[in-house]
């Protein structure tokens, strides 16, 4: 009975988890192209209901309709699992990720280390689609992704050691907790070098501009997915939403002090402490998803040798002497 | 009984996978099947509480070295590769061999004995957690021996850059 309880209210949390993702998935589409729109000096879209609101829905049920096209020469069931593979494995990650205080559906020690595990895995979606469509443009695509991918994950993994190492925990909640008792509220102060390590490495990714040379549209078409149609296509812009999703919900647990605030600033405005954890939480991960729109709107695409300089010889020792510096401090001042 | 029922899962699985990749025509189907077998050893890891070598298992293995075996493959050309035997003429040999040590192994399992518990009890690691354990122990008392293997690490990469890099 106690079992059953407990895997009910599992089960009801992954809905919960699962329907808000989706939501924000669609109305993450919709902002981008209004955000973009605004900054271009256009409206973006509007034919879809008031202020085209109901745009992402539109595009879903088109989506859903559209003809499924595998190439002639594909290795079929390669082709199929990709797709698959990209979105199963961002929707994992959320399972770690916790969204205020003591809602997570698995609370494991190594949450942390559980974040890099799902990005490592994710890789393989993108290599398969590359490679089994049998094209130019998606094979070149995926070894562009490989390639970017594996070096960013270096940076991004040693990033994190900083934080690990100043709250002494993997688990999400623990450090998110750290960071509370912290006299300054957020390690992004602490560990300024770790925070712009773990953002840049966050956009490379996550495959976006200004490091979306995976589906650089000028060069390869659409990098690793320009063979897939309809509801697969679907199936990785999915994945890649809820990876930058995943990204931001990082930054804000690791970096920006997740649904805590600052003590000195509910110690200076008592008022504070009552607005729910949530709301903080939230403003924080749309602040980070803003950026995302835009430095996509701003800064043009590296070129790929520039890329590869940026993640090897600029972030990776960056990190390292971020790691060196944190625990010199830790264990001897 | 359920702890038996996953282990045999587990070991029933990783044989089968294992033949799979040794079996298959198209080497990138290889490298697939053994991510597959990777994350049956992760799971294999979780089942005896080692939360972390589980992960380290993952990101090392499935999220680097097996990404750059891909990567070689599928710029293989597989035409050429696609009708090639996928097995030497000595293959018998090799299986001979393999039952051999295998039937040896059987043989002398029942006399393996279980040695003196020390302090890390399963109970003293779920307290500590798994990380923190190994990690105490690991840059504590086998200091010498991990600094050994980081220093044959740094010689592998030596080498391959000087392999790779023929003016430095």
């Amino acid at each position: 009975m106690d079992f059953a309880l407990t895997l009910g209210i599992i089960v009801i949390k992954i809905a919960v988890v699962f329907g808000i993702v989706l939501f924000h998935v669609a109305y993450a589409t919709y902002f981008e192209r209004k955000i973009i729109g605004r900054m271009q000096a256009r409206h973006g879209p509007m034919e879809v209901g008031p202020h085209g609101l109901l745009q992402p829905f539109a595009d879903i049920i088109k989506l859903f309709f559209k003809e499924d096209i595998v190439p002639s020469h594909a290795d079929r069931w390669l082709f199929y699992i990709a797709p698959a593979i990209v979105v199963i494995s961002s929707m994992t990650a959320l399972s770690v990720l916790p969204f205020f205080e003591g809602f997570v559906i698995a609370d494991i020690n190594i949450g942390l280390l559980f974040i890099l595990v799902i990005t490592s895995i994710s890789v393989y979606g993108i290599v398969i689609a590359g490679w089994s469509s049998n094209s130019k443009y998606s094979f070149l695509g995926g070894l562009r992704s490989a390639a970017q991918l594996i070096s960013y994950e270096i940076a991004m993994g040693l990033s994190l050691v900083g934080v690990i190492l100043m709250a002494g925990s993997m688990n999400l909640s623990d450090i998110v907790k750290a960071q509370h008792q912290y006299p300054l509220g957020m390690f992004a102060f602490p560990q300024f070098l770790g925070f712009f390590v773990f953002v840049v490495a966050a956009f490379a990714e996550t495959n976006r501009a200004p490091f979306d040379l995976p589906e650089a549209e000028q060069e390869l078409v659409a990098g690793y997915f320009t063979e897939y149609s309809g509801f697969r296509f679907a199936l990785f812009f999915l994945g890649e939403y809820i990876a930058m999703l995943t990204m931001s919900i990082m930054v804000t647990l690791c970096f920006l002090g997740g649904w805590t605030i600052p003590l000195f600033m509910t110690n200076a405005l008592p008022f504070l402490s009552y607005v729910p954890g949530i709301v903080w939480f939230l403003m924080k991960v749309y602040a980070f998803m803003f950026l995302f729109y835009w430095i996509r709107a701003t800064l043009p695409r590296y070129r790929y040798d520039q890329l590869m300089a940026i993640g090897w010889k600029v972030l990776i020792p960056l990190s390292f002497a971020n790691v060196l510096i944190t625990a010199f401090i830790m264990r001897w001042l | 009984m359920l702890p038996q029922l996953f282990f045999g899962y587990f070991a029933i699985v990783m044989v089968v996978l294992s033949l799979l990749i040794i079996t298959r025509r198209n080497p990138v189907h290889s490298v697939l099947w053994m991510l597959v077998l990777f994350f049956h050893i992760a799971g294999l890891y979780l089942f005896l509480n080692a939360e972390f070598l589980a992960a380290v298992q993952i990101i090392l293995y499935a999220g680097a070295i097996l990404v750059l075996f891909l990567f070689v493959i599928m710029m293989l050309n597989l035409k050429e590769e696609l009708t090639v035997k996928r097995f030497i003429g000595e293959w018998p040999i090799g299986v001979a061999l393999g039952t051999s040590i295998l039937m040896f192994i059987f043989l002398k399992v029942s006399d393996i004995a279980q040695g003196p518990v020390g302090e890390f009890t399963i109970e003293a690691i779920k307290e500590e957690t798994h990380t923190k354990a190994l990690g105490r122990v690991l840059f504590t008392d086998y200091i010498l021996p991990f600094e050994i293997a980081g220093v044959i690490l740094l010689v592998a990469i030596v080498g391959a850059i000087v392999l790779a890099k023929k003016k430095i």
